[in-house]
């Protein structure tokens, strides 16, 4: 089944799972009140999106030199700093590490890159341990599941299932109390901190100006992830730069808003080396990965080039009528809701993946939402437009074509709706039933009826 | 050719058609940028200009976070609330780094101190109930707590420990994050702690239905004396 | 003035009398209203599904049948945006270009248009039943139409405007969308249907009758008493 099918089979069933959507919208009604507080605790929401779309546009379209200057300043403290071309490469070149150090256990915080080149099966593979230790990525990684939100991995979870799944997989008591079941999570990942030899990370931004990246979270886990390991390895995209670390004071509480309806998260921490002299903690050895994958030719679509910016919030995610009604795993890829249905076809290719840009009502809910301004709705029209130019599909040029036709000759059109028309009593006959052919509206909507006097009918008796 | 040459040269090549400036209506423009964190003041949230009103800002804004905000007119009261703490946590043993305050503050909790600002034995910090820190500054916009690993006792003091007190003093309180930055430039530049990080707030974490849990690998409490 | 009266291919086809309605409106006013008969869609379709050179040959039309519009109002969100913000991409490039963007700034969603070209909000009409707007996407967030239809009503005797919850989450229209994803359709359709049953409404009123129409077939279907009607229609209750 290619993914197209599967993406409808499970829409489908998604589509009826009522149960789901009452989770999804109450877990999102928190968030939402907090969001519309915090956006209008700012003097003005609509000029920090300016001014952030602004700071994106200078870091990807100079991202060359910002690159450069990146790598050199945080090179010069002793960072190794590794480039990745293909998600392949990057796997291979945490494994070296990993081989090199000889380690058997990896801490892992919240990486969404990670989770794009498949890491974790690479490192399992090779025989090490490896553990989720943001508590939303601990519980998807028990569950054997992919993340289900970009920010919020166990969203789409109840407590109870929650805690069934902690008494299968960690022995604990049963319990219905949601600082009970955190406080089994802490304890069973405590050790884990503690001994690890690796600890892997991603970035939410890296700053070119001092050589540094920043890690946005509420739970202290990058932290520690940071803190304790021998070894730390952090990977992230290319397209995270911005220019300057005084950039932040900007990005960080827009991204607190958008991504969590929070003033600021927890702790926001900028890394700039390993372990420097006279400093009494933190890894001997610290190795930050640049991957590409993909996102070099996303860069020369200028068109869409602007989905680079983004800061991966969710905010687009939040406010999708789509993403609330399919939920997260039916999107079958690593990056969900309008940014991914926008930046899947660039990184996993157009034909395989255009149908998450189909899966759209184009309601622009998204555009709003983006704290960075990508144009996500018109990015989908314009997927659809490439997808369509490459490989046209019979029944849909057709379709057009006599479209056009249609449309060009008002006298055919008159006949079309005559014909219409007349054969309406036959179609109600069969209406809803697989011999209709309105059968995807009238499945589960009454047509309304050809009027009988049509407005050009009407304007032409006026006249 | 490297893999770093390979990405420069298809970055490089990806720019050469340019892409229009969002928000501009299709036009492109030359860069705009390196002025955000000046300009960033005016959008972000407002701020008091005032020392009252920011210290009210912070006082307001710790307690929303669930911090505890206590503002001492000595470092004799300091070590006196220090001491309360003490038998109302009963705290066993302590972790903290030596500074002017610390060492002026701690000692009198007749603790055993693990000291982080030298090389330590991280299994002894995480049997310690408290991690005694200072910090760079308190940023009144958003109740933060500005610490670096040179400032507050290495990387994982603030962190590991299930109680962080922190140390300050009111000098250090700064209006916003634009200021908080420009401290750090001020204060490092050339030379940055390995490490800088904002707290605001003790641990927290919403994975579970949404619903917010205090002290999720963070410390579950985060108290902040003021002098 | 002479103003040139779009009518979308649906509102043609299905909904007339709203069409209908806002010509006698304009009239009433004191202008002459011009249909090109020759104009039978605005090319959204093909656009939507992608298909641009389809969707060009018949916008091309469209162009050379409104070149010498002093003014074009059409009655509908959507069809608006196409004509407002997706024509000029469209014709970038192309020797249309020009022309393509002389008409997008010509253009006017109706209520837009009563609102902020003439200045009128009171037409005297009477509509004594309680309502609720709903915005369609294209006119809300292409088109920023949101405080327009809403005055225009405000001056409605006996009318009474209660505002639905989610008011501006899409219905699930969307077009293509409707047909291609059903399922996701109708499942949006059905809670904004919940949310303006729950007003206690007599109407759903819009700008856009593409809305109301995959509005109205959920209701329909479910039995439900709550009606839908063009904004158009409200406004020329006299």
């Amino acid at each position: 089944m290619n993914f197209a099918s599967q993406f409808l089979k499970d829409a489908r069933v998604m589509a009826g799972d009522l149960q789901h959507r009452k989770i999804i919208r109450t877990a999102l009604s928190h968030y939402e009140v907090a969001r519309d507080q915090r956006k209008a605790s700012f003097q003005s929401w609509e000029s920090a999106r300016q001014l952030a779309a602004e700071a994106k546009w200078d870091a990807l379209n100079h991202l060359d030199k910002y690159l450069v200057e990146f790598t050199a300043k945080i090179e010069a403290r002793g960072t190794k700093v590794h480039w990745a071309s293909t998600a392949a490469q990057a796997r291979e070149i945490i494994l070296q590490i990993v081989r090199d150090k000889k380690a058997k256990s990896v801490i892992k915080s919240k990486a969404m890159t990670a989770e794009e080149i498949h890491l974790n099966d690479a490192l399992e593979h090779a025989g090490l341990n490896v553990v989720e230790n943001d508590l939303g990525e601990f519980i998807v990684q028990l569950r054997h599941e992919a993340p289900y939100h970009i920010v919020f991995p166990s969203m789409h979870l109840t407590r109870g299932e929650i805690s069934e799944l902690f008494q299968r997989e960690l022995g604990s008591a049963p319990t219905n109390d949601p600082e009970e079941l955190t406080m089994i999570a802490r304890r069973a990942l405590r050790k884990k901190f503690l001994t690890a030899d690796i600890g892997i990370t991603g970035a939410n931004f890296a700053i070119a100006e001092t050589g540094m990246i920043s890690i946005t979270e509420n739970e202290g886990n990058a932290r520690l992830t940071a803190a304790l390991p021998k070894t730390m390895i952090s990977l992230l995209g290319i397209e995270k730069i911005l220019p300057k670390m005084g950039d932040l004071a900007l990005f960080l509480p827009i991204l607190a808003t958008a991504g969590a309806g929070q003033p600021l998260t927890c702790y926001n921490t900028m890394y700039g080396g390993p372990r420097q002299p006279g400093e009494s903690d933190g890894p001997e050895e610290w190795h930050v990965v640049l991957l590409d994958n993909h996102r070099t030719e996303l860069l020369a679509d200028a068109e869409q080039r602007d989905a680079l910016h983004c800061i991966r919030c969710g905010a687009c995610l939040n406010v999708c009528p789509i993403f609330k009604n399919i939920g997260g795993h039916t999107y079958g890829t690593t990056y969900g809701g309008p940014i991914g249905s926008v930046i899947t076809p660039h990184l996993r290719g157009l034909q395989d993946w255009k149908h998450l840009s189909n899966a759209s009502s184009l309601c622009g809910a998204c555009t709003e939402a983006c704290p960075v301004k990508i144009n996500l709705h018109h990015h989908l029209l314009q997927n659809r437009r490439n997808a369509a130019a490459q490989q046209p599909t019979l029944k849909e040029r057709i379709g057009f074509k006599s479209f056009v036709q249609l449309a060009n000759h008002p006298k055919l059109w008159a006949f079309a709706k005559k014909f219409a028309r007349l054969t309406q009593p036959l179609q109600k006959l069969v209406k809803g039933t697989r011999l209709d052919p309105g059968y995807h509206w009238t499945q589960t909507r009454d047509l309304p009826d050809v009027a009988p006097e049509t407005f050009k009918d009407w304007w032409r008796k006026r006249k | 050719m490297t893999e770093r040459e390979k990405i420069l040269a298809r970055v490089r090549e990806a720019l050469k058609t340019p892409a229009p400036l969002p928000g501009s209506h299709g036009e492109i423009h030359l860069p705009a940028s390196a002025k955000t964190i000046s300009t960033a003041r005016q959008w972000l949230p407002k701020v008091g200009e005032s020392f009252d009103e920011q210290l009210a800002l912070f006082a307001k804004n710790t307690a929303e976070l669930k911090a505890d905000f206590q503002l001492l007119n000595s470092a004799d009261e300091a070590r006196q609330a220090l001491l309360r703490l003490r038998e109302s946590e009963n705290w066993k043993r302590a972790a903290c780094h030596s500074g002017g305050l610390t060492d002026a503050i701690c000692p009198p909790l007749n603790l055993p101190l693990l000291r982080t600002d030298k090389p330590y034995n991280v299994h002894e910090l995480e049997t310690c109930d408290v991690g005694i820190s200072e910090c760079d500054a308190l940023v009144a916009q958003t109740g933060s707590v500005l610490v670096t690993n040179r400032s507050a006792g290495g990387r994982a003091l603030s962190v590991l420990p299930p109680h962080h007190v922190v140390l300050a003093r009111r000098e250090q309180l700064v209006a916003d994050l634009p200021a908080a930055f420009e401290l750090l430039q001020q204060k490092y530049v050339a030379n940055y702690p390995s490490m800088i990080s904002f707290i605001t707030g003790p641990s927290r974490t919403g994975d579970i239905e949404r619903i917010l849990v205090l002290g999720a690998h963070g410390p579950k409490k985060l108290t902040i004396f003021c002098l | 003035m002479t103003v040139t009266l779009f009518i979308p291919c649906f509102m043609d086809a299905l909904f007339p009398r709203a069409g209908i309605c806002m010509v006698e409106i304009l009239e009433r006013l004191g202008h002459k209203v011009v249909c090109p008969e020759e104009i039978v869609c605005c090319g959204q379709p093909p656009f939507n599904s992608g298909y641009w050179d389809e969707a060009r040959a018949v916008a091309a039309k469209v162009l050379q049948q409104l070149q010498n519009a002093e003014v074009i109002v059409i009655g509908s969100g959507s069809c608006g945006a196409m004509l407002n913000n997706f024509y000029p991409e469209l014709f970038k490039d192309t020797p249309q270009s020009e022309l393509a963007k002389q008409i997008s700034a010509r253009t006017w969603e109706f209520s837009e248009f009563l609102v902020k070209k003439l200045g009128v909000t009171d037409l005297g009409a009477t509509f004594p039943h309680k309502v609720t707007f709903h915005d369609g996407c294209h006119g809300l967030r292409e088109l920023g139409v949101k405080k327009s239809p809403r005055e225009l009503l405000g001056h409605v005797r006996g009318l009474q405007l209660v505002e639905m919850a989610e008011v501006e989450t899409c219905c699930g229209f969307g077009g293509t969308f409707a047909t291609k994803l059903p399922m996701i359709s109708t499942a949006m359709g059905d809670l904004k249907c919940a949310n303006a049953i729950e007003t206690g409404a007599d109407y759903i009123v819009s700008n856009d009758s593409s809305c109301l129409m995959h509005l109205q077939g959920l209701l329909s279907r479910q039995g439900s008493k709550l009606k839908t009607i063009h904004l158009a229609e409200v406004l020329n209750q006299q």
